[in-house]
């Protein structure tokens, strides 16, 4: 057992480092630090920065456009990424659908999407919950029915992350109702400008949209845009789903957290002594900060077994409920660090190039709404509770 | 010993409680909440009409009650309905400085603040200070015959609305002496006195308050010059338990939309409250909610007394709730899943304020840490 990186993971951290450095616009990075409102343009163009690198797809193998990186570097890189600041990369085409399409798909889908995920010329968005479907995901209902050369869908999806600027979809709908609900699902992809296609808002509790509801209504979708076989979309939604539980664990999320905690804690005055040297919070972020160092150390050994370029398989609940449990008493701690200046809301300090004046310190503003936002974590990708499901059946056969 | 309130007390709970059902609908509490006054002034008048703000004041302020009970009474229902209305900041806080500490002609204003007429508020906390009520820095020094006032005050709520201003000022010794803090009354207009206000995440308004060669008239002075920690104890203490009480309704309120959703949610088949992984969950959100009612039971029995039996049972309600309080919102969303993360939903807006309440008035790790020293003092 040796827990040092190599010379070779030392070099390469190394290099994304000074390539963060000289290629993350620090107006960017800003905006992400200070939780303000990031652009579709934002978003789009630091996945055009990573693409122009060949480092936007880190968990594809290299013959369709990704790294080939093993779990070490990927992990080295993702965390860079989170301790600069950087945009995070949205999931939904590069860690979602793209796995699906490698190991699923036909030479025809691979050639034509993956290469549109990588440039950019999609945006993808995820269609799985449904209002009755949520943790009990095998139950959904949005229907697909075959006519001719085309599928006709009709349904709702929810929780849509982001849904407001995609032009693409990747769905779960039911194609059969014979046999277990598992049995009767498909996995499409469906244009979001396709006739009969509604997005509508929800707004989370702290008041941002990033989630919305979409309605469909006898859309007609090609047959070609089929992954797989029909009436076996399960097998490929639960391939996905271990990808999206080890994105939320979010070990490099957890870790900017806590060196944002350290300077809040370092920076706020309690009573004339700072609030990092009161012996109560400090147990409280000493705690957290141990959590996580074993955390860091779980996630290595996880996805370090995992297959070369493949995502844990139930071994990812535990990432997720772990993962999400430190982010969140992350969120916590520095939100109780705020004192009283967690209560302002100031929209304005969520729009880009607002310089102040701030109310209170100049980090405070995006905090309290992270943590309320934050709740979500434990919720989306299967609850945290699912996963403890996971747990129990799957790796101790109960 | 009886656990059962007065039946004064008990009707005035009723009596609060229906009008919220009836007249207190969460739209319109939000919309209040959002708007520029951060509160709905018709409210406050209809509160006080219900005799709600008379009885935080006892007989001889012009109320009718005003004891440990009484708060705790008005405050579960304020955190049931989610009202919004500056009860805790107008009549608890400024209105308890002027009835414990103020001259006849101070007094006199509190009769506009029962009858919903006038509001006050009490700008004493400051950046920096650790929720510790003497690391005040706000200096007043002799001017002319009367005082002048300089200093920040920080995230004061209803303050731009408010007719007067409570405000801490120290006429001799530095942040942390308790000894030389006084308090004066601020007209809401003075020269000098400028406030930048914000909308607060739980809905509602506040500002930072800031005080600039501020002149007043030596008859502004509340109380004695340079005896104000007693006073502020005393209306903290009230306030302590006015807070602890609203986060108990919310907690309750939370805890029934949490078991209603159980039972009407179905996942595989069933209610989502058949699971025993969740039921266990929640009857432990019912028990800690237990211990939060005694311990605010506790703090209300112990409020009139004085001494550090006293400040002992409010810190520990205090602690109680900064504990539970987190539990209960955290606890509550989850079981929920997305749906409790939702605006539409009326959970989030409870939860948001059950939070923010560990904000105000000193927050969890602040009062057990008051309450491990209060108990070494009388060791």
């Amino acid at each position: 057992m040796d827990l040092t990186y190599t010379p070779k993971e030392q070099a390469f951290r190394a290099e994304v480092k000074a390539w963060l450095a000289e290629n993350l616009k620090p107006e960017l990075a800003q905006k992400v630090k200070r939780g303000q409102h990031l652009s579709k343009a934002d978003m789009e163009g630091w996945h055009a920065t990573l693409n122009a690198r060949g480092w936007l797809a880190n968990h594809w193998p290299k013959e369709h456009g990704g790294t080939g990186w093993s779990a070490v570097e990927k992990n080295i890189f993702e965390e860079e990424c989170c301790l600069a600041y950087a945009p995070r990369v949205l999931p939904f085409g590069l860690s979602m659908l793209g796995p699906v399409l490698i190991k699923y798909g036909n030479d025809a889908q691979r050639k034509h999407w993956l290469p549109r995920i990588l440039d950019g010329s999609d945006w993808w968005c995820q269609g799985y919950s449904e209002p009755g479907a949520g943790s009990d995901l095998a139950s959904l209902r949005c229907r697909a029915v075959r006519e001719g050369d085309h599928y006709i869908v009709n349904g709702q999806k929810t929780w849509t992350t982001l849904g407001q600027y995609a032009n693409m979809i990747f769905m779960l709908v039911r194609t059969s109702t014979t046999g277990k609900p598992q049995e009767g699902i498909s996995f499409l992809l469906i244009d979001m400008n396709t006739p009969g296609v509604e997005v509508k808002p929800i707004h989370l509790l702290e008041g941002t949209h990033e989630v919305n509801d979409v309605f469909f209504t006898d859309v007609k979708v090609p047959a070609e845009n089929l992954v797989g076989e029909e009436n076996k979309g399960w097998t490929y939604a639960k391939y996905l789903l271990t990808y999206e539980r080890t994105g939320i664990a979010g070990i490099g999320f957890s870790m900017a957290a806590l060196n944002e905690l350290h300077d809040i804690a370092a920076d706020q005055n309690r009573a004339g002594r700072k609030l990092a040297d009161d012996p109560l919070f400090a147990a409280r972020m000493a705690r957290a900060e141990i959590e996580l160092e074993n955390a860091k150390t779980t996630n290595l050994r996880i996805v370090s077994a995992a297959a070369a370029g493949g995502a844990p398989g139930p071994e990812s609940s535990m990432l997720k409920v772990k993962g999400t449990e430190i982010r969140q008493e992350l969120d916590l701690l520095k939100k109780k660090a705020l004192g009283v200046y967690a209560a302002p809301l100031v929209p304005e300090a969520f729009e880009p190039g607002f310089n102040g004046p701030y109310v209170g310190p100049d980090y405070a503003a995006p905090i309290a709404r992270q943590y309320f936002n934050n709740r979500k974590i434990s919720i989306f990708g299967g609850s945290n509770e699912i996963q403890k499901n996971i747990i129990t059946k799957a790796i101790l056969g109960l | 010993m009886d656990f059962n309130h007065t039946e004064e007390r008990q009707m005035l709970a009723d009596t609060l409680n229906r009008w919220v059902m009836q007249d207190y609908p969460l739209a319109d509490r939000l919309a209040a909440g959002k708007s520029e006054t951060g509160y709905a002034p018709a409210k406050l008048s209809a509160l006080a009409e219900l005799g709600v703000i008379g009885a935080l004041f006892n007989e001889s302020d012009g109320g009718f009650a005003g004891e440990g009970f009484d708060l705790a009474v008005v405050f579960e229902a304020v955190g049931r309905g989610l009202i919004v209305e500056p009860l805790l900041g107008s009549a608890v806080l400024a209105g308890g400085v002027l009835a414990a500490a103020g001259s006849d002609e101070q007094k006199a204003r509190i009769e506009a603040l029962i009858d919903g007429s006038a509001t006050a508020a009490l700008a004493h906390f400051e950046a920096g200070d650790g929720y510790d009520p003497a690391y005040i820095d706000t200096r007043a020094a002799p001017f002319a015959d009367g005082w002048v006032l300089n200093g920040e005050k920080a995230v004061v709520r209803n303050a731009t609305t408010a007719d007067v201003l409570v405000v801490s000022a120290r006429t001799k010794g530095q942040a942390g002496d308790a000894d030389g803090l006084s308090l004066f009354l601020v007209p809401g207009d003075a020269a000098g006195l400028t406030m930048r206000d914000y909308e607060t995440i739980d809905g509602g308004r506040a500002a930072e308050v800031s005080l600039s060669d501020v002149a007043l008239p030596s008859s502004a002075l509340i109380g004695a010059e340079g005896a104000a920690a007693a006073v502020l104890e005393q209306v903290l203490g009230r306030g302590v338990l006015a807070l602890s009480a609203e986060a108990l309704g919310l907690m309750e309120v939370i805890k029934d939309m949490t078991i209603e959703f159980a039972r009407t949610r179905k996942q595989f088949g069933v209610p989502i409250g058949k699971f025993q992984a969740l039921q266990h969950r929640m009857a432990t959100m019912l028990l800690e909610i237990e211990q939060a009612r005694s311990a605010v039971i506790n703090a209300a029995a112990a409020e009139g007394k004085a001494g550090v039996a006293r400040e002992r049972a409010l810190s520990a309600a205090k602690v109680t709730i900064g504990r539970v309080g987190t539990l209960i919102a955290e606890e509550s969303v989850q079981i929920h899943g997305g749906m409790g993360m939702t605006w539409e939903y009326p959970l989030g807006h409870f939860v948001k304020r059950l939070s923010m309440i560990g904000h105000e008035l000193g927050d969890e790790e602040y009062h057990l840490a008051r309450y491990i020293a209060l108990g070494r003092s009388a060791a």
